[in-house]
């Protein structure tokens, strides 16, 4: 299934956001099971499908990481059912370095600071990280859509740091 | 999902937390991650000069079954070659911790992460 083709808009890393969303809420109401209420079981299955289809497709296509994974599977590179390692050394140890500082937070005496900071610096690898994507993404050729693969299953690891900085930041602030 | 018992026992008691200098001539090193989940695992082995496995630690940041799947191999490695080492498939690894097919890639984590530590150690050897 091809999200983009769904929403009617080009297969692109770039998406104007506010014209998805206006889009997403005229294809939620086009095929909201509601609509079909009086109609056979047929149209109402086929409905609660097709409105399924769009929350999927919204909800992968408004965010960068499950949009470019999504481009690429377009494209025939599977990256959600992988599971292969990475073994890239210096880009683990980095990994490493933030969560033990994350593990380790407990005993700084101003832990909310050091949070920032560290969130600080690892959203400016995201954002250095997208960009990248952006570029790889607009090439049609092979070796750039391998690259962008690579540079995805990185940023997996920045965004799970994120959400874990996140469940962090509100552990701290509940006391 | 239930965790298995022995996962939950290595997730509680995990053996082996740690780690070695990385600088000693004796240490390897191996470091992986598993995009699909974000898990990251370091597992060291101490190898002595007849290529045993005397000794191994490891760290890992992921769920309890990656951190099972560590604690296990630092047990199954010790007073093993390197050879004998490299040998330890995921899947043994997955059966004896009865993983579900959605953790499976624990496990693979696991056996990369000694093949790893394996590589280093020849790296430094030449």
């Amino acid at each position: 299934m091809n999200y983009f083709e769904l929403f009617n808009i080009s297969v692109s890393f770039d998406v104007d956001l506010s014209a998805l969303s206006q889009t997403y809420q005229q294809l939620q109401r086009l095929t909201h099971p509601d609509k079909f209420a009086s109609g056979s079981e047929q149209d109402k299955l086929v409905a609660i499908q097709k409105n399924a289809q769009v929350n999927d497709a919204y909800s992968t296509l408004k965010s960068p990481l499950p949009r470019a994974e999504h481009i690429l599977s377009l494209r025939g590179i599977d990256l959600q059912h992988e599971q292969q390692t990475i073994k890239d050394t210096a880009f683990l140890m980095q990994q490493m370095e933030w969560r033990e500082a994350l593990a380790e937070l407990d005993d700084n005496s101003d832990p909310l600071d050091v949070l920032a900071s560290l969130e600080d610096e690892i959203k400016h690898n995201v954002k250095s990280d997208l960009s990248k994507l952006q570029s790889l993404l607009a090439s049609e050729q092979e070796a750039a859509a391998l690259q962008a693969a690579d540079v995805i299953r990185k940023l997996k690891f920045l965004y799970k740091m994120l959400a874990e900085i996140e469940l962090k930041e509100e552990a701290l602030n509940d006391f | 999902m239930a965790y298995s018992e022995k996962v939950i026992d290595h997730y509680e008691n995990p053996r082996n937390v740690g780690g070695f200098d990385k600088n000693d001539p004796k240490i390897a090193t191996g470091m992986v991650g598993a995009p699909a989940c974000g898990d990251v695992m370091k597992l060291q082995l101490k190898i002595d000069d007849n290529g045993i496995i005397e000794d191994a630690k490891f760290k890992t940041y992921g769920c309890g079954s990656a951190i099972a799947s560590s604690s296990l191999v630092t047990e199954w490695v010790k007073g093993k070659s390197i050879d004998e080492a490299v040998e330890i498939k995921n899947t043994d690894i997955a059966e004896e911790l009865a993983l579900p097919p959605v953790k499976i890639h624990c496990s693979i984590l696991a056996e990369d992460a000694i093949k790893a530590a394996v590589e280093d150690y020849k790296s430094r050897q030449n």
